[in-house]
């Protein structure tokens, strides 16, 4: 189903939660709310199932305003954080559970219940418990639940966040898979940039109860419309320094300077900034050339994470093969200049390099 | 998780308004019309003013029922809260005894008051009950009935008997709440037991025995069956505690303006000491 | 501070009558040197917190012992092990105050009240909760209540080591990397051995000097961060370090040199040809490349990750990854694929295969 929200915002009391947002959701698209805790992620989720009513604004499905349907009546399925399933029912039950209060023949539910099962490798486990299993079981569980309502609906809040790394791995890789079958629509919430990439898509990123950008995952990250996108969708932070534009020229500070791209060209000599993704900074040559203090290196076999301040600035440089500095160690790194985002004085983007 | 507030909710609740009006407000209205006026029956009735409270609170029988009362209420807790929590700490919180010891901690609050008051009347006769007769066969000079000491003993200890359980089971519910890491992490910073009793176990029950004090002060506040099935507020008045008192006076002596401001001085007195009991604890929790 | 040392611990947690044992520990024998920052790793379930609680003696093994600067502790109550434990819940008491709660440990030791103040000055300096010592440990966020946790084991003089147990469960992803640095940090500057128990690889090899992964119960390799990359003993290392873990793929042997699907490969690590068992070849997404011949395959699958794309092609019945640069092309017609033979592994049952063994 389709999902548009019109200026939908809300209150309560005197604070706001989300604030005016225009959001529309294709029929089968997987979306993705990406942004930190409390960045309204599970709220505007809410809103969306229909368990939260907005203090202003239209909720439409399938072009049809739905404000004031209650959810029992609108086509949902939620997965939460926790593993949520019914204590006393077997995994075959928790699975059934949707299909019974609907009311199908048993025969049909038997049917669907071996297809989801198979698909979430869960059919080994139908007999038992939810105690008996599991997290990654559990939240299989859960989440065949969700499928197996064939709502048009599903909401998935950081469903994958309590399971172990390389569980959350596999999942990942299953999941946008397994509802493109079905043609839902899935919203699924993350605070992880790097999920949000691996998931594909559409991505909103989110920041203190706003919808900053919604556009393709790759687009969002490769075009963040401002500094603000950016910053949330990257992790390790992304580095931003402010700059002075005067003619063709950059400066970072009196000895550090390099040409601007195009764009900045025909923009007004003054103070911009740049932003630079941490793997765009390397201590191997090549580029711009800068100084700094290295704070901590920490390598993970293949690649170095360095923090280091660079001309006043907190950096970060995340860097091919194992580079060891000592606390402390100055060392110059290096950038390149094409490969910054630049924002004017509001913090807008004007080049996302290339 | 950020919720939003929802009115309608408030017409669910409707029927139980409606049910506590009739339940509570409307009895409670007609003490406070017989507390302020007279009648002989018929309802006739003459306006009296305060003179029924006035009456009341200069009564020096008031007094020494309230006295009687706040006596035994502080006996009751002061025995009760600890012996609780030291049952409730020493409580296997694992295993095939887990069970065992629930059954036998929730047996005594499964029996009617006035069973309890029965039982232990039977008990303690000093010729012819297990403890009355074992007390005196050991030298003893005891007998309920007889003198004021023996039967204030016996009252509490019929009271520490039969509710204590209800402290543990509470206490119980708190200690088995309080994460293993707890534990382990005092373990490892070296802690003596009662610093875990005092800095873990004991601020972690807080809220459970805030509760159960709650509940036990105001049960024993207005105790009547079992101290009236056990000494019937005897020898003489020593037992008499306030609802057996206001009973006396309500329907032994058919004063009903004089009981009825009674309960309501009664019923002030309890609602002003759990709301002081209830503000400090909570301004504690606050801070 | 001390050196630690696992002899043939194992450990069994008790059955109900009737069941067979079954090991948490099969077998560990370990050594932590002192002053190391290590990272224990595993999944759910491997047997890491039972050997974290062994070390700290929340714990005794049924089997085996454990030495602390060669002397038995095996029997020794946690308190007298003089070891930190930093929980995956924050632990804190709150009712006292922040200070309260970092000057705990040395009160329950009869510190004089001089010193402890001393000391918790000087390690709430270090921590950054200088400003807040007279507020309620309750009113932290996570983040500061952890920092509480792992102060009061710093404030102990006498601490042979601190354990953490996946500390940083309930920090926000943002933060996260804050507390590992400050970790990192305190561990240069005081030199105490760290223990460090996490599922998550990249916490792992980030803190970690030595890293040790666990499976199923025994130790499969211990390493640094590079040699697990570069060379995993055992397919499950290569697996779950690594994302995506690395490719294992069936082989056969001829002349020494590692077949797959019928081509032949090269290897740095040449094997001799009579090796029995199940023979794979192990080879990282990060070293299989697209070349003008090689191993022809068909793409299945290219995600976008920002600095560099996954790509899952597939030869035959076999998946493979690959990780190809950001702005390295993908082929369009009839891609072929070739392994580094530098870093191309051959695993018999599992472990590999060295150079020269049989």
């Amino acid at each position: 189903m389709t999902i548009e929200m019109h200026n939908i915002s809300l209150r309560v009391g005197a604070e706001t939660h989300i604030y005016a947002t225009d959001l529309s959701l294709e029929a089968g698209q997987f979306n993705i709310l990406l942004g930190t805790t409390l960045s309204g992620k599970t709220t505007l989720m809410r809103l969306m199932a229909g368990l939260e009513k907005p203090t202003t604004g239209e909720l439409r499905v399938n072009g049809e305003s739905v404000t004031g349907i209650p959810v029992q009546k609108r086509s949902v399925a939620m997965v939460y954080q926790a593993f949520i399933n019914y204590p006393s029912f077997s995994v075959y039950d928790n699975i059934a559970s949707p299909l019974k209060v609907a009311g199908l023949p048993r025969n049909e539910i038997e049917e669907k219940v071996r297809r989801f099962a198979d698909l979430l490798k869960l059919t080994p486990m139908l007999d038992r418990l939810p105690s008996e299993l599991s997290g990654g079981q559990q939240q299989r569980t859960a989440l065949a639940r969700a499928l197996v309502k064939g709502a048009e609906l599903v909401l998935l809040d950081e469903p994958l966040a309590n399971l172990d790394y390389k569980l959350r791995e596999e999942l990942r890789d299953e999941l946008p898979r397994m509802f493109a079958d079905t043609g839902a629509t899935v919203v699924y919430a993350t605070s992880e940039p790097l999920e949000a990439l691996m998931l594909g898509g559409y991505t909103a990123t989110l920041n203190e109860g706003r919808v900053v950008q919604f556009g393709q995952t790759s687009t969002i990250y490769r075009h963040p419309r401002n500094l603000e996108s950016a910053r949330v969708f990257s992790d390790p932070p992304v580095n931003i320094a402010a700059i002075e534009k005067r003619g063709n020229t950059a400066y970072l500070n009196d000895t550090v300077s390099w040409n601007v791209p195009s764009k900045l060209a025909g923009m007004p000599d003054g103070q911009y900034k740049i932003g630079l993704r941490p793997h765009h900074l390397s201590p191997e040559f090549g580029g711009v050339k800068v100084n700094g203090q290295v704070q901590i290196a920490e390598i993970s076999g293949s690649e170095s994470i360095i923090r280091v301040n660079i001309e006043g600035n907190n950096w970060v440089s995340e860097a091919h093969g194992v580079h060891s500095f000592g606390f402390g160690q100055s060392a110059a790194f290096f950038f390149d200049a094409e490969r910054c985002f630049y924002f004017d004085a509001n913090e807008q983007l004007i080049d996302a390099g290339v | 998780m950020r919720k939003s507030t929802n009115q309608k909710a408030w017409w669910l609740v409707a029927p139980v308004l409606l049910l506590v009006a009739f339940n509570a407000f409307i009895p409670l209205m007609t003490v406070v019309n017989y507390s302020l006026q007279e009648t002989f029956g018929n309802n006739v009735f003459f306006w009296e003013g305060v003179t029924w409270f006035e009456q009341v609170l200069r009564s020096e029988r008031f007094h020494a029922s309230l006295m009687r009362q706040l006596l035994f209420t502080s006996m009751i807790l002061a025995i009760e809260v600890p012996l609780g929590i030291a049952v409730a700490l020493s409580m296997p919180r694992k295993g095939p005894w887990v069970s065992v010891c629930l059954v036998l901690m929730a047996l005594p609050l499964l029996i009617p008051w006035n069973v309890v008051g029965a039982m232990w009347n039977i008990f303690a006769l000093p010729d012819i009950g297990l403890l009355g007769y074992s007390l005196n066969s050991m030298g003893f000079d005891y007998n309920f009935t007889q003198q004021p000491v023996s039967a204030w003993m016996t009252t509490v200890v019929m009271d520490v008997w039969h509710w204590t359980s209800l402290i543990v089971l509470l206490c119980y519910a708190g200690l088995c709440s309080i994460p293993d890491a707890y534990y382990q992490a005092a373990r490892i910073d070296g802690a003596s037991g009662w610093a875990v009793f005092r800095y873990i176990q004991l601020p972690k029950m807080k809220r459970v025995l805030t509760i159960a004090i709650l509940l036990r002060f105001m049960d024993s506040f207005m105790i009547y069956t079992e101290p009236f099935v056990l000494t019937g507020g005897g020898p003489g008045n020593t037992t008499t505690f306030l609802s057996i008192d206001l009973v006396k006076i309500a329907l032994g002596q058919f004063d009903l303006g004089p009981a009825a401001a009674m309960s309501l001085i009664y019923f002030l007195v309890v609602l002003l000491i759990c709301w002081v009991f209830y503000t400090l604890m909570m301004r504690n929790e606050a801070q | 501070m001390s050196r630690i040392e696992f002899k043939d611990v194992r450990h069994a947690y008790p059955q109900p009558a009737g069941q067979p044992l079954e090991y948490a520990i099969k077998e560990v024998n370990q050594v932590w040197e002192n002053g190391g920052a290590y990272a224990l790793l595993g999944p759910s379930g491997c047997g890491k917190t039972t050997l974290l609680n062994v070390i700290s003696g929340l714990l005794t093994p049924s089997e085996g012992s454990i030495l602390f600067n060669h002397s038995d502790v095996t029997r020794l109550p946690t308190a007298e092990r003089h070891i930190a434990q930093v929980f995956q819940f924050p632990v804190v008491y709150d009712t006292m105050t922040v200070f309260d709660n970092l000057a705990f440990p040395l009160r329950n030791r009869q510190t004089p009240e001089a010193r402890v103040k001393e000391r918790v000055t000087e390690i709430a300096e270090m921590l950054d909760l200088s400003d807040r010592l007279d507020q309620r440990a309750a009113g932290l966020t996570a983040d500061g209540k952890q920092k509480i946790s792992l102060g009061r084991g710093l404030v102990r003089e006498d601490v042979n080591a601190i354990l953490f147990d996946e500390p940083l469960t309930v920090i926000d992803p943002h933060l996260k990397w804050q507390l590992r640095s400050k970790l990192k940090e305190l561990h240069q500057q005081l030199g105490v051995t760290m223990i460090y128990v996490t599922h998550d690889q990249v916490e792992a090899l980030t803190f970690a000097d030595k890293v040790v992964v666990m499976h199923d119960g025994t130790v499969v390799q211990v390493g640094t961060p590079v040699e697990l990359f570069s060379r995993p003993r055992h397919t499950f290392v290569g697996y779950f370090i690594g994302s995506p873990g690395m490719n294992v793929l069936p082989c056969s042997i001829e002349n020494g040199q590692p077949v797959f699907a019928n081509n032949l490969l090269s290897s740095g690590y040449p094997a001799d040809t009579d090796l029995s068992g199940k023979l794979e070849i192990g080879i990282r997404p990060e070293f299989v490349n697209f070349s003008d011949d090689g191993i022809p395959v068909a793409i299945e699958k290219i995600e976008d990750l920002g600095r560099y794309q996954v790509v899952t092609v597939r030869h035959e019945s076999e998946q493979i990854k690959m990780l190809v640069g950001e702005d390295e092309p993908i082929p369009a017609e009839s891609p072929m694929i070739s392994f580094d033979p530098d870093n191309l592994r051959i695993y018999c049952n599992d472990w590999a295969v060295e150079a020269g063994d049989a």
